[in-house]
């Protein structure tokens, strides 16, 4: 931009006045898009019978399970008979089992407002559109950091006696630090593990947790929400 | 008698034919454009897409599973509508109906409630595979946050339909899901009292859950899947990562 500008920018709507006008067009556009040439192929039929065939399929299992698997109804509801335990659809049984260990405003509001806000704000945050390694720097604070965190979380899961989110956690963690030793030409799930960025590491922290509190909700949690075996029917 | 093709190609020639699809058959590039871009439903598709979008590893189908479901949802729903009253008792007489009286009515119900149950789980699925692919990165952005907005809008909605058996598991669950409400701090109670219209799970919750379930949530919904289709291909289509190997 060291070259002096020959023309002036202005606005002006007078014809007369100013009867010379020059158009000019930026580089932005509407849609956000730059193309690569690659190949491509026409969205019909190509795509449309993929998706016409998984649509039959789908259909198809629906049918097929919906002729064998009965859906279970109950006895009318009664607001007087309580069942033991009273358990909430399975993909809320986290939750239920979290306020098995916390208060219902910590369990119950708290968490699930930040999981939704964290799933939100994921895209606007640089250090998840890098992608860097979690080790890449290889500094001894960043893992000193991770550690002091990880040993407070897990301290505080073990005050509330949270064991079912203490183990998923303290597993996932204990690899993450795992992972910073691992030499650099190391390859196979170590050199994955190694090139993995921090929010991989709380994604995959986060569905672990989830999914061993919706297991145990749903198939180990018994009257009064104490432990119970799956295979060994209660209240039978 | 003439042959299958010959007279599939003479019903095509018909003024009636030519009325509803101006183009004539997709045998070229040109038409098969005309194919996408000239009907409501598919210009929601771009009229090309990378072959590397269409590898299987690339979405496993889930976003596409997730809306088949939904649209499964919609029918079985709908037909189950025609035998279903909200009300106390008689929703629940409405489902043992279904069950012992009408045609196929068991099959319905099983259709609906598996249906409605995949969906959460292929939602889910869907979401943790776009995070994993990084389809979150700009600029995807804003598509993403649509999807954990219809993510929520599925589990209301597989909530609110929870309750309307009528059942011991239906009343017991709902009433666990919504003390939790009332733990919100301030306004805890006030909207579990809207949510449910009175202090106890009874026949106004049963009929707010019905119309949140039938009318609001499915409208909320549509609207939603409308703007993130629509979104994908404003945005340049799906993530496609470097490391994905072309089909040759």
């Amino acid at each position: 931009m060291s070259e002096k500008n020959k023309y002036e920018a202005g606005f002006g709507s007078h014809a007369l006045k100013n009867p010379q006008r020059i158009v000019f067009t930026t580089k932005k556009t509407s849609a956000k898009v730059q193309d690569v040439a690659e190949p491509k192929v026409m969205a019909y039929p190509h795509l449309l019978m993929r998706e016409a065939i998984v649509f039959q399929v789908i259909v198809a299992m629906l049918v097929v399970v919906s002729l064998l698997w009965d859906a279970p109804l109950e006895q009318l509801a009664n607001p007087l008979l309580t069942p033991n335990p009273a358990k909430a659809p399975w993909y809320f049984l986290g939750l239920q089992e979290l306020l098995h260990y916390f208060p219902p405003l910590v369990a119950g509001v708290i968490i699930p407002t930040l999981v939704v806000l964290a799933l939100i704000v994921i895209p606007y945050f640089n250090v998840n559109i890098n992608g860097a390694p979690l080790w890449a720097a290889k500094r001894i604070g960043a893992l000193q950091g991770f550690v002091a965190v990880l040993v407070a979380l897990v301290v505080v899961l073990g005050i509330y006696d949270a064991w079912t989110v203490l183990v998923p956690t303290a597993l996932i963690g204990g690899l993450a630090v795992y992972s910073y030793f691992f030499e650099p030409e190391v390859g196979g799930w170590k050199g994955y593990l190694r090139g993995r960025p921090v929010s991989w590491w709380v994604m995959t922290w986060f569905i672990a947790v989830s999914i061993v509190l919706t297991l145990v909700g749903t198939f180990f949690r018994g009257p009064g929400w104490s432990w119970v075996w799956p295979w060994r029917p209660y209240g039978a | 008698m003439a042959t299958l093709p010959a007279l599939i190609e003479r019903v095509r020639q018909t003024q009636a034919w030519k009325s509803v699809f101006r183009r004539g058959p997709a045998r070229s590039n040109r038409t098969r454009s005309l194919a996408v871009f000239g009907n409501l439903f598919l210009h929601y598709l771009p009229v090309k897409v990378r072959e590397r979008a269409l590898r299987v590893r690339a979405t496993y189908y889930l976003g596409s599973i997730s809306l088949i479901l939904f649209l499964v949802l919609s029918i079985t729903g709908i037909f189950l509508m025609f035998y279903y009253h909200p009300a106390v008792p008689q929703a629940y007489r409405d489902i043992k109906d279904l069950q012992f009286v009408v045609s196929n009515g068991v099959f319905l119900r099983n259709a609906h409630r598996l249906a409605a149950h995949l969906m959460v789980l292929l939602v889910f699925a869907h979401m943790f595979h776009v995070f994993y692919r990084g389809g979150y990165k700009p600029p995807h952005e804003f598509n993403w946050v649509v999807g954990v907005i219809l993510l929520l809008v599925t589990l209301f909605l597989s909530y609110t339909g929870y309750l309307l058996p009528w059942d011991q598991l239906a009343f017991w669950a709902i009433t666990v899901g919504t003390n939790i409400i009332s733990s919100m701090p301030v306004v805890g109670g006030r909207v579990r009292f809207l949510l449910l219209g009175g202090n106890l799970v009874g026949e106004n919750a049963l009929l707010r859950f019905y119309v949140l379930h039938c009318v609001i949530l499915p409208l909320v919904a549509v609207w939603f899947i409308a703007v993130h289709f629509w979104r994908i291909q404003k945005d340049g289509g799906l993530t496609v990562k470097d490391t994905d190997e072309r089909k040759e």
